[in-house]
């Protein structure tokens, strides 16, 4: 920083250069792709999902002009729209409390430098590595009656009798995604928590250790404070990913049984794919954008004033 | 350690040691279930290769999918380096009007829904003459990436000392010349970490092809995996899905292990902005 002027004063000419060869202009072009990417496939469908929602808008016949606010009293309408909502606040709060919780315990287990701690992190981390998609995949067969190896085990220990259904009753098929989704991301949530973990000084815990705090004292009034901006990125990322639910459900349960696992985003996908209607797809579109901003802006707010304290 | 320390440490063991299990048996499974014999699937008794030699003919055959999934990756991977290249470059080390505008509307993607964006974005596609391709897929999952990427390579030029960029000026060079010659030898561990994330997140995706490739053909890999559950005749064939699955799963694993050490530091990061 110290050097620019001495450089400035160096280059006298510089300030004579025309516009178009001033570092301004250098900056502005070479920052031109990024503002072209952002505003034709960023900017430009924000405003295109506005418009679309406000218009009647049939999958193959394109824009029929606007018929504000039909598509949205059409989408409340559906008889799936207050099942989804509800089927997903409902899969987003088990998802969280059972992923952080599990996150939690892992770092802590990973935390310190013991003989294979370097091996258990890998192992926990290991299926974040995977898609989504494929994760759903992987099982989709695990849970399969055909070649699934759990109900076989189950009913070598004798634990069970006939055949275990992962996906054939709602809560089983709840249950099922839930167990998928903890296994796909506990890793990755268990190395943000990490992260945090490693930040806080050695010397907080050795002076609580001196003024005699026991174990679970050190944990409530030592780590979990410290460790609350890693708390509140990983509850912010996860109800997130969480509301906006769609590879699992799609691949697993496609839906069911009985159209009792659909989600918001899976409600998107089948008013403009199956029933055609790109107009109230894109109303659908925007409750869900207006939810996730008041959402992360309460999150913000929560976080700064955490931060205060 | 004394045999006391070692039986105080049991308990550990056993729940971190049963949790690994939990984490790592599936994927054994699924590796274990792609080449095992069973009923109903290509490879009927035995160990061997049936669901894999399947997968190889099935509908547009294996590697017409791997290869779509290949060119959509590849092709995202330049995109978002090229463009988080330049914009880097162009947030850290200069000011123009407009930068601070512009960094935090390309940081306000992450805050809206990926699936808002897709319908508009499949209309508008559709308009450029983009729909079902690979460029058009490309370039959404690139703008994806953008805000990690733009963030990533901007505190990767700020963490070079500006002296360098400074005497490579006075030798003669234009803001391009030291770019080239002397930046960007210096932001290469940045560029392998979002190109490392931009190439998984382009291998996975699931959703953006879903809507955005409608041709059967051109469909990458994860979604052809998925349909081809749909497709088999009768009886569904489990063990070709566990084959693609495999088939997935082996170059992630295989990048996140040779790339570790880069993978980590986009992971801190990403955990420090928060």
């Amino acid at each position: 920083m110290s050097s620019l002027p001495h450089h400035r004063a160096a280059a006298p000419a510089a300030r004579r250069r025309p516009w178009w060869r001033s570092r301004a202009a250098r900056g502005a072009a070479y920052a031109t792709p990024t503002a072209v990417f952002v505003a034709v496939l960023f900017v430009l469908p924000l405003l295109l999902v506005g418009r679309m929602s406000a218009s009647e808008w049939p999958l193959l016949a394109g824009d029929r002009g606007l018929n504000l606010p039909e598509n949205y009293p059409d989408v409340v309408g559906n008889q799936l729209f207050w099942p989804a909502v509800r089927f997903t606040l409902l899969y987003t709060g088990i998802v969280t409390v059972a992923l952080l919780g599990l996150a939690l315990l892992l770092a802590l287990l990973v935390q310190e430098a013991r003989p294979g701690t370097g091996f258990l992190r890998t192992a926990y981390f290991l299926p974040s590595v995977l898609g989504l998609a494929s994760a759903s995949l992987l099982f989709w067969g695990l849970y399969s009656p055909a070649i699934g190896p759990i109900g076989p085990l189950l009913r070598r220990l004798g634990l069970v009798e006939g055949d275990v259904s992962f996906l054939g009753s709602p809560g089983a098929a709840l249950a099922s995604t839930v167990f998928l989704v903890v296994w796909k991301f506990a890793g990755f949530y268990m190395l943000i928590l990490l992260v945090g973990l490693q930040r806080i000084p050695v010397e907080v815990y050795e002076a609580a250790r001196i003024d005699g705090a026991r174990r679970g004292q050190i944990f409530r009034s030592v780590t979990l404070p410290l460790l609350r901006p890693s708390l509140a990125l990983t509850l912010i990322l996860c109800v997130t990913g969480s509301l906006l639910a769609f590879d699992q459900f799609f691949i697993l349960t496609k839906g069911g049984p009985d159209n009792s696992t659909v989600t918001v985003v899976q409600l998107i996908y089948r008013e403009a794919f199956q029933r055609l209607d790109l107009g109230t797809a894109a109303a659908l579109s925007m409750l869900l954008l207006v939810v996730l901003l008041v959402l992360n802006a309460l999150q913000f707010r929560g976080l700064r004033r955490a931060d205060e304290r | 350690m004394t045999p006391g320390r070692a039986w105080g440490r049991t308990p550990y063991y056993v729940l971190a040691g049963g949790l690994a299990i939990i984490f790592l048996f599936p994927m054994v499974w699924t590796a274990w279930a792609s080449v095992a014999g069973q009923p109903g699937t290509a490879q009927e008794s035995g160990l061997g290769l049936g669901n894999y030699r399947r997968l190889l003919e099935y509908d547009a055959g294996l590697w017409r999918y791997l290869a779509n999934s290949a060119i959509v990756s590849v092709l995202t991977v330049a995109l978002t380096l090229g463009v988080s290249l330049l914009g880097g470059y162009a947030f850290a080390r200069f000011d123009f009007p407009g930068r601070n505008a512009l960094f935090l509307l390309t940081l306000a993607i992450l805050m809206v829904p990926y699936a808002t964006l897709l319908i508009p974005l499949y209309v508008l596609l559709g308009d450029l003459g983009l729909q079902n391709s690979y460029l058009g897929l490309s370039l959404v999952l690139a703008m994806y990436q953008l805000p990690f990427a733009t963030f990533m390579m901007r505190i990767s030029f700020e963490a070079v000392p500006r002296e360098l960029e400074e005497s490579a000026l006075m030798d003669g060079c234009g803001t391009f010349g030291a770019l080239r010659r002397v930046l960007l030898p210096a932001v290469v561990p940045g560029l392998i970490t979002v190109g490392l994330f931009a190439f998984l997140a382009a291998w996975n995706d699931f959703i953006a092809p879903l809507i955005l490739i409608s041709d059967g053909e051109k469909a990458p890999l994860p979604l052809a995996v998925a349909n081809l559950r749909q497709q088999s005749m009768g009886a569904i064939d489990y063990g070709v899905t566990e084959a693609g699955v495999v088939v997935l799963a082996v170059p992630c694993l295989l990048l996140f292990l040779l790339l570790q050490r880069h993978y980590m530091r986009g992971f801190m990061s990403g955990a420090l902005k928060g």
